[in-house]
């Protein structure tokens, strides 16, 4: 046999290599972001820095509203996963198990919104902001992801899935619908409410589009727009740009670490059923 | 109890009128109940999609900039994108990205899929490394990338240094940007697919795989002739999938090029954001959104019909 001669397995040669250019850019990051100018500017390159020059985070901070952009970020991700907790939760139970005049109809409008690309949305979308007066408000950033037809299809999904006997029971105790479905059905759904957040917290995290098209104020900025827009105007501050990518980057990164079974659960759960 | 009630035979008629009205009224309560639950996400979803989307065919079937009165043109626009040098040079870029971009991301989602479905030392850690790029935005991927492919100081040149090949320019030469915006793209999204496929395989059921094996099989034949065609309703949605991403790549090509150098990245999606909203040119704007949406349902009603052909539906 070959293959013994290698005091290794040979799928080592191929994933050492792909993890590292994976992986690599991000440390690059990283280090960079605690660089002065004039090593960034160094030639040749230099990859790891003399020490821990904070002189990139202290000027984004002073020359941008960065800390402005990050409390915007998180007040729009946090209103946007409870949102999408609440009322895509009881829109999946209800297409799940209530029956209702329309439902089926409600249903398959709601599949069908999938197929709309964003691009087709965009002009009207902010024209129905402006005429809200949702345009230069976080409104703009949050308001798209309230709810979601893949939010909804999710819970569905879920529920539609759970034995309807514990539910039956409940009703027969003299339990409402809402009653039930609070305290019977809710504790069980945790591992999709789970999937649920961590997808909604990645997208409204990390959205650009809609924040780009209908803010324009610059205190009022999301993070992905900030920094692409401190981008726009100074192109070769390197230091700073990248403690600004570090600072939008390591929460996720970090809830990635330690949840990562939840994000790939999220990840292939949008891959086949999505 | 709601057993017994449907075992028993309906024998009172002649309470018919009363029972009638309950009826619909437990009727009328059912379906407030469930509009109650169903109604406020709905509404939200369906008045941010097919409200503004039917919006938007009346918008495309205009001349207007957003301030003054919308003209109608009827069809026009439509019929002005078709001789637009611009729309025609966008559409070439995007299917050549979405043309480099689909297979790439299915082989090589495949390929590290196949690698992490190993059971050797290190996977927890390969694993962590291939699927965080994920999670990072595309705007923060961009504003990486423009640094790593700087032609003065980048990482990239460097490494062509090193390895004694001569310097590029990367997304500063027209002939490259759009290569290295795919190679971005793939960098960020490949982790995406390799997890479909993983739990794919993991799917697959391992007595196939033995009952091969036994047989005298080898692992290349195994992986051609059992893994392959398990595979394959993932494939279609991948493919799926994959391309309404790169047809609608945006955040990246803003954060890196915004469409240069010389009009070398834009794609169509970028033209729109273009005409909306720098040249305020609303109707031909919603006009080329229209155009494209049509594309991308012929495509994946064709892929889906020939998926179904073959016998290996995914949806």
């Amino acid at each position: 046999m070959k293959r013994s001669r290698l005091p290794f397995s040979p799928w080592h040669l191929l994933l050492m290599p792909l993890a590292l250019i994976f992986v690599l850019p991000l440390v690059q990051m990283v280090l960079t972001s605690f660089m002065t100018t004039a090593e960034i500017n160094q030639f040749p390159p230099k990859v790891i820095p003399a020490g821990l020059h904070l002189t990139g985070y202290t000027q984004l901070l002073r020359e941008s509203h960065i800390l402005r952009w990050f409390a915007n970020t998180v007040l729009v991700s946090a209103i946007a996963v409870v949102s999408h907790l609440v009322l895509c939760s009881l829109a999946g139970y209800g297409f799940a198990r209530l029956k209702f005049a329309g439902r089926g109809l409600a249903f398959l409008a709601i599949v069908a919104t999938v197929m709309v690309p964003i691009q087709l949305l965009m002009i009207p979308t902010y024209l129905m902001f402006a005429q809200a007066g949702l345009v230069d408000t976080l409104a703009a950033a949050f308001v798209p992801w309230l709810a979601s037809a893949f939010g909804i299809f999710l819970m569905r999904q879920f529920f539609l899935g759970l034995p309807v006997e514990l539910e039956e029971a409940a009703t027969l105790d003299g339990c409402s619908t809402l009653r039930t479905f609070v305290s019977v059905v809710l504790p069980l759904a945790r591992p999709a409410l789970a999937t649920l957040a961590v997808f909604t917290l990645l997208s409204s995290w990390n959205d650009l589009l809609w924040p780009l098209v209908a803010i324009s104020d610059d205190t009022k900025f999301t993070l992905q727009v900030g920094l692409a827009s401190f981008q726009g105007t100074r192109r070769t501050e390197w230091a700073q740009l990248m403690a600004g990518n570090v600072i939008a980057t390591l929460p996720l990164i970090v809830a990635f670490l330690v949840a990562q079974r939840r994000f790939i659960a999220t990840m292939t759960f949008t891959g086949l059923k999505g | 109890m709601s057993i017994t009630f449907a075992a028993t035979p309906r024998t009172q008629p002649q309470d018919l009128g009363s029972r009638a009205r309950s009826r619909r009224g437990r009727a009328l309560r059912r379906n407030l109940t469930g509009w109650g639950f169903a109604a406020p996400a709905t509404a939200l979803v369906i008045g941010l999609s097919i409200f503004p989307a039917v919006w938007a065919l009346f918008i495309s079937r205009t001349k207007w900039n957003g301030i003054s009165p919308a003209t109608g043109v009827g069809w026009a626009n439509y019929g002005n994108l078709v001789q637009d040098p611009d729309a025609a040079a966008a559409a070439q870029h995007t299917l050549l990205l979405t043309v480099l971009f689909v297979p790439g991301s299915i082989l090589l989602g495949m390929l590290i899929a196949v690698a992490l479905n190993q059971k050797i030392r290190l996977i927890g850690f390969y694993r962590t490394c291939i699927f965080v790029p994920y999670v990072a935005s595309a705007a923060a991927t961009g504003i990486l990338a423009s640094f790593v492919f700087n032609p003065q100081f980048g990482a990239a040149n460097e490494t062509l240094r090193r390895l004694g090949l001569p310097a590029q320019g990367f997304l500063e030469n027209p002939g490259q940007a759009l290569l290295v915006i795919c190679l971005i793209a793939l960098w960020g999204e490949v982790g995406f697919c390799a997890v479909v496929y993983l739990a794919a395989l993991q799917d697959i059921p391992q007595e196939l795989v033995e009952a091969a094996t036994v047989d005298g099989a080898s692992r290349l034949r195994v992986f051609l002739h059992i893994t392959l065609p398990e595979l394959r309703p993932v494939t279609v949605f991948t493919a799926i999938w994959q391309t309404i991403t790169a047809m609608q790549l945006f955040d990246l090509i803003w954060t890196t090029t915004r469409g240069g150098p010389m009009n070398s990245t834009q794609t169509i999606v970028y033209y729109i954001y273009e005409l909306a909203f720098q040249t305020q040119r609303l109707g031909y704007g919603a006009a080329l959104a229209y155009l494209l949406f049509a594309v991308t349902m012929l495509l994946t009603l064709g892929v889906l019909w020939y998926s179904r052909r073959t016998g290996s539906e995914a949806l």
